[in-house]
């Protein structure tokens, strides 16, 4: 039923577009319609794959880095005091710098390649990972931390047994977070400079008034990022099937 | 519910005395110079109303706050009490993501102890007696609240420590549940030294050998009032009931 209403507002979102199309007449090379687009989708399908898959690995590497960094410094930062006092400040500091705006030093520093864009994607995944994890961490019910200090455990068993299963499910809001803003990171850092990607390829048909390779290039974009959802919750209910669910998405009504 | 599960190792009941309890919070001395002796193998309960600081008198017993000078909690054999506690909660505690069964053995998983089969057998015989036999592989989140409470008092039995504090273990519960888990209580803590903090006089009265008012800004605790008979014991006992009427007046001292 889900699936069928998303489809339904999938085909009138399209009509609309192809209505606005046809009854205005906006030149195909300001904006095409969904035919356009398909068509392009097709015939290009080939570069598309080239392309898309190249953003795909950076944002899977950027992913896989950012998470476990930013696991890596939570727990540091919830295991040790001095690493609070010390790194906590740094972080906030480094957060208020707009990480786009590190793009070209990246690429000075890294190269037209793809190691920029995956730092680019670990950067924008590192924080929000980093402090839903720590919060979580930091939240542990204190009745549960009590009982297990008269059931005598040592630090790192609470640790393990209770503060990181509790801090999972904020873990995984943080790693929601992540996986919407992957896409966004390696396509930024595509845009400054590269040879290869989806954000290179986005650029060149803009320059070349390919406007429905642009939006086809769009499209494939716009699927990773809902696959990869998907797939990050799916993950998510598989691995936390005790946590109670408040996906909005679920709502019985 | 069945007799009783005796424990593999009956351990020598222990007494405690506190003296000299001291506790100040921002300023206002909410106790100073108590005494409060723990008699071993029976049941001393602390009644007192919200706020008289008794909470913080069981979690200085339990080592889960920091003793205010010049207070001294001391054993008669002059032992620790480090470890040799169980702790239950006005909640009951358990860990949304472990099975019942794996909650009332958590604290040989926080300690590494190796599950043997004896231990789960241990384990399963405790569950049996609350009357949750059927029960063990199902999450917390599937149970009652009265459920919920009565695998806290399992995984209490669970810890088989001399000294057993309890604060406010029934206090969440509707009426009827809370009369249940009474008497459960009553049968399976019989010749353990247990120390219950309630602000319910049936409760205490119910529960208690010995039972201890304690009441006022700063607190005393009064004399120890023995209520005939074993517990647990009839609600609808006419004694019982007078003397229910002796500690509300005490109460409100």
């Amino acid at each position: 039923m889900r699936i069928l209403r998303a489809l339904v507002t999938i085909a009138v979102l399209l009509a609309v577009w192809q209505g606005v199309v046809s009854l205005t007449g906006v030149p195909r090379y300001i904006l095409p319609g969904p035919m356009a687009v398909a068509d392009a989708l097709h015939r290009q399908a080939p570069l598309l794959i080239q392309h898309g898959s190249t953003t795909l690995i950076e944002i899977l590497l950027g992913l896989a880095l950012g998470v476990a960094l930013g696991g890596i410094s939570a727990l540091t930062l919830a295991s040790f005091r001095t690493a609070r006092r010390w790194l906590m400040p740094v972080l906030v500091v480094s957060q208020a710098i707009p990480v786009f705006a590190l793009a070209p030093l990246l690429v000075l520093w890294l190269g037209y390649g793809m190691a920029s864009k995956v730092a680019m994607a670990t950067l924008v995944i590192f924080f929000p990972i980093t402090t839903a994890l720590f919060d979580g961490l930091r939240r542990t019910e204190r009745g549960w931390l009590d009982l297990a200090r008269t059931m005598g455990a040592s630090r790192r068993s609470v640790l393990w047994h209770i503060r990181l299963p509790a801090a999972l499910p904020a873990f995984g809001s943080g790693l929601r977070v992540a996986a919407a803003v992957a896409p966004i990171g390696a396509v930024i850092g595509e845009w400054v400079g590269s040879s290869a990607g989806l954000g290179y390829l986005m650029l060149h048909a803009n320059a070349r008034m390919q406007i429905d390779l642009m939006f086809a290039a769009l499209a494939v974009l716009g699927v990773f990022a809902v696959a990869l959802y998907a797939a990050v919750d799916a993950l998510l209910r598989w691995a936390l099937p005790w946590q109670p669910d408040t996906h909005p998405a679920d709502e019985k009504d | 519910m069945n007799a009783p599960v005796r424990p593999e190792s009956l351990h020598t009941p222990v007494s405690v005395t506190v003296t000299g309890a001291r506790l100040t919070y921002g300023g206002t001395e909410l106790f100073s110079d108590l005494t409060l002796r723990i008699e071993p193998g029976v049941t001393t309960c602390l009644l007192g109303s919200s706020g008289v600081g008794k909470t913080t008198l069981l979690r200085m017993v339990a080592g889960l706050a920091e003793p205010e000078p010049p207070t001294v909690v001391a054993t008669d054999d002059d032992a620790p009490l480090r470890g040799r506690i169980a702790y239950m909660a006005q909640q009951d505690l358990l860990l949304p993501w472990l099975s019942v069964l794996d909650n009332v053995l958590l604290g040989a998983r926080l300690r590494h102890e190796r599950r043997s089969p004896n231990l789960t057998a241990r384990a399963r015989a405790l569950l049996e007696q609350v009357g949750l036999a059927e029960r063990e592989k199902d999450r917390p989140a599937t149970l009652s609240g009265g459920q919920r409470q009565r695998v806290a008092i399992a995984r209490t039995l669970m810890e088989d420590k001399p000294l057993v504090l309890m604060d406010e273990p029934f206090s969440a519960l509707d009426a009827l549940t809370r009369l249940r888990l009474q008497e459960l209580a009553a049968t399976v803590l019989a010749g353990r030294t247990v120390l219950m903090v309630t602000h319910d006089p049936l409760e205490a009265l119910r529960l208690g050998h010995r039972i201890h008012v304690m009441t006022g800004r700063p607190a005393t605790i009064g004399p120890a009032l023995e209520p005939p008979a074993l517990p647990p014991r009839a609600v609808d006992d006419p004694a019982l009931l007078a003397l229910q009427a002796e500690l509300l007046r005490r109460l409100a001292g």
